[in-house]
């Protein structure tokens, strides 16, 4: 019940936001500013000092933003935080098509950027020299903020994705770790039936972790070319999806829970949901989520779709961007640079968060680093495997928000009913498609 | 809010034994077991999830998710919750039951006054466009406040006034229901001939209204004040999109950024804090309940019997 309504709240104000963000920005086309800003000027601006204001949930930033204080006293950082997911889009939406109130920079996932970028309500940072950090990040993160010359965010962290499993429950039913889907599947088949109360995963239709699904298959169904995009679903990565999930759901081995709910994490804490396909970010949320596990969970690399193929994926990560009507650009390109490319990131990484740049990935004291909650295990040789291995050549959507928040109404009806998958896949595409041609987008059929 | 529904029905007196046949005083209804079980299930229906409310707000976050729902885990942390809940990111709990408690004087004390004044003057004095006024006021009592929150918020931000407390109060203080609450009760509770009376004798309008009218409409006063204090205590959509700066967030959106800290990569899980304050958060409402429900209950009948 409090779900519907809270979807139904949240489609309310993505639609209306996602309608003003578009028109109002529209207008305003200034593509005069792409002199470029030397060091010199972004020196000048910090020596000169000045209030900048950030909108960004992730926890490390705090202690990065203390730090960035005291190394340049006269800058004055304004973190807000407190909000996260469509709520923040929402305000960040609404203030860019009111005009005011826009912060100086924003933190906004990988997913959402096409939306901002495209309808112009970033600042291209290129200018600034963010071209130049290009092979300081992995592949993944920087297809994502980058678009031809063009670097709309640097990438804050990244999540290439990981299996995580209950080696408690695996061991007591003698279930050895799945290396492809096939073996995840009777993996799944075997756990259900030594213990119906348990399942291989809870999933009940989850956007992001279906397309990251899908981009490990090989799927590539989103084309954007500016103002011109594709959708297809119709391909053989999707195919393979299609033919595991359908048997994981026909055969009812998926728990009905949806994640990130106290159901789940409760799941996650007394063994009844046994794995988690998700980014490497997830640690830090089982150390404060799921307490009660400690020293039962593992990290293995994500199974594959034909054995012995390496591809991976990326789940979740975001960015930090500046708005183009920040109004201290220069102290924001600053910020961000300090935070995902300079001293920040190690200070970030010392609280928990998942790189994405190279160096810190690769050191080794980061690679060696035992995890106490996975029984000491190195896992952080896994994730960063991982990222090496994630195709780049991923694209989302320039209206993802919207299209994943029709995602329940189009595929999530294939966990809940007689629905095929392959079927709520075509109506997903169908109604993003219809949903791009109103939006004034060129839409390949 | 519900809590209207738990009043006991009628006071429960030893039951009598009756001679059958007997014809039966009136005013004194004869106990109706459907009834009963029905009001029974209604008790129960709203009673347990505060029942649940209670208990879970003693849990740590690991009780939280290795314990039944309805019972005590093996650890009693109430106080530590509560101590938790007042520190927990350098006390802003605190600030934001402030900001609640500042929304509700402010909003809901100043939709009570207008509502007030608005229903006298509705009431008791003739003057043109009356019928259009109680067109526009009925059918505003049908637009829900969610539908307007989009418009309202440009304006605001039009304004300059977004992300201050102006933005919650303001749009607080129309209380369409309010005001044809305290119109039809001014109609009914104030006697024309006694302000006739009053203007007989030469009291001003000002003194008519302070001295003879207010004291007459007390409990019209008291159930509109109860109805804005819930609405305003309770705003959710308005804060929502209104307010970005976490020290001006009421009560109610402060939970909900606790609660979504779950669902945020790196985020801190704390759902027993989020527990324990939503439970410091009914508290208040509960209190000014039970405080007020006299005078708010003849408030509600006021009217319904011709003297």
């Amino acid at each position: 019940m409090r779900r519907t309504t809270s979807r139904i709240l949240r489609g309310i104000a993505l639609v209306s936001t996602l309608a003003l963000g578009v028109t109002a920005c529209g207008g305003s086309d200034d593509d005069s500013d792409t002199k470029a800003v030397s060091a010199g000027d972004i020196q000048a601006a910090l020596d000169k000092g000045g209030d900048i204001t950030v909108w960004a949930w992730e926890p490390t930033l705090k202690t990065v933003a203390a730090d960035f204080q005291k190394k340049y006293p006269k800058v004055k950082v304004n973190l807000v935080s407190e909000r996260s997911g469509d709520k923040h889009y929402t305000a960040l939406s609404n203030a860019i098509s009111a005009g005011k109130g826009v912060p100086d920079v924003a933190q906004v996932e990988y997913f959402a950027l096409g939306q901002y970028s495209l309808t112009k309500g970033l600042t291209d940072l290129a200018p600034y020299g963010a071209d130049k950090l290009a092979s300081k990040y992995t592949p993944g993160p920087w297809n994502a903020v980058s678009d031809g010359d063009k670097v709309y965010g640097l990438p804050m962290d990244s999540g290439p994705m990981a299996l995580f499993y209950n080696k408690t429950v695996f061991d007591k039913y003698k279930i050895t770790v799945p290396t492809t889907w096939d073996e995840y599947l009777d993996a799944a088949r075997k756990l259900h039936k030594a213990d119906p109360k348990a399942y291989i995963a809870n999933d009940l239709g989850d956007a992001g972790f279906t397309t990251s699904l899908l981009w490990q298959a090989g799927s590539r169904p989103y084309k954007v070319d500016g103002t011109k995009v594709a959708v297809n679903f119709d391909d053989a990565g999707a195919k393979k999806f299609e033919t595991v999930w359908q048997k994981l759901i026909d055969e009812k081995l998926l728990a009905p829970v949806n994640g990130w709910t106290d159901d789940w994490y409760k799941g996650l804490g007394d063994g009844t949901i046994a794995t988690l396909a998700t980014g490497a970010w997830m640690p830090a949320n089982f150390v404060t989520g799921v307490p009660n596990a400690k020293g039962q969970w593992r990290a293995a690399a994500m199974p594959a779709w034909t054995a012995g193929d390496k591809a991976s994926a990326e789940n979740g990560g975001s960015s930090l961007a500046v708005p183009a009507l920040a109004k201290n650009k220069e102290l924001a390109y600053a910020f961000t640079e300090y935070a995902n490319s300079g001293a920040g990131v190690a200070t970030r990484v010392s609280e928990g968060a998942f790189p994405a740049t190279k160096a810190e990935l690769e050191s080794a004291s980061f690679q060696s680093k035992k995890f106490d909650y996975f029984g000491g295990q190195e896992a952080n040789k896994i994730f960063a495997e991982s990222a090496a291995n994630v195709a780049s050549d991923w694209s989302y959507l320039p209206f993802q928000p919207y299209a994943n928040s029709i995602f329940n109404d189009t595929v999530g009806k294939a966990y809940v009913s007689t629905t095929k998958l392959a079927d709520g896949l075509k109506a997903w595409q169908d109604a993003s498609v219809k949903y791009g041609e109103e939006q004034g987008f060129t839409v390949e059929k | 809010m519900s809590t209207s529904v738990t009043a006991p029905p009628a006071k429960s007196t030893a039951p009598r034994l009756r001679t059958p046949g007997k014809k039966r005083t009136p005013g004194k209804p004869k106990r109706n077991v459907l009834l009963t079980v029905l009001m029974a299930v209604m008790v129960l229906y709203t009673v347990v999830p505060l029942i649940w409310l209670i208990i879970n707000s003693t849990k740590t976050q690991a009780g939280l998710a290795d314990s039944n729902g309805l019972w005590f885990a093996h650890d009693f942390a109430l106080w530590d919750n509560i101590r938790d809940t007042f520190t927990y990111h350098d006390g802003i709990f605190g600030r934001w039951l402030l900001n609640t408690l500042l929304y509700v004087v402010l909003g809901a004390g100043g939709a009570t006054l207008l509502a007030v004044l608005g229903g006298y003057a509705l009431a008791k004095f003739d003057f043109p466009g009356k019928r259009a006024i109680f067109a526009v006021v009925i059918g505003a009592v049908a637009v829900p406040g969610t539908a307007l929150a989009v418009p309202t918020f440009l304006m605001f931000s039009k304004m300059g006034l977004t992300d201050t407390p102006w933005a919650v109060i303001i749009p607080s203080l129309v209380s369409p229901f309010g005001l044809y609450l305290m119109w039809v009760f001014a109609a009914e509770a104030i006697p024309t001939e006694l302000l006739e009376a009053a203007r007989m004798d030469g009291a001003s309008e000002a003194r008519t209204f302070f001295q003879v009218a207010l004291p007459l409409l007390a409990p019209g006063i008291v159930t509109v004040l109860l109805f804005t204090t819930v609405a305003t205590w309770n705003n959710y959509f308005l804060p929502l999109i209104m307010l970005k700066d976490p020290d001006w967030y009421p009560l109610t959106l402060g939970l909900s950024a606790w609660s979504s800290q779950a669902q945020t990569i790196g985020g801190d899980v704390i759902f027993n804090l989020v527990i324990t304050g939503s439970l410091l958060t009914i508290l208040p409402l509960i209190a000014a309940f039970l405080f007020l429900q006299k005078y708010w209950q003849s408030g509600l009948a006021a009217g319904s019997v011709k003297e």
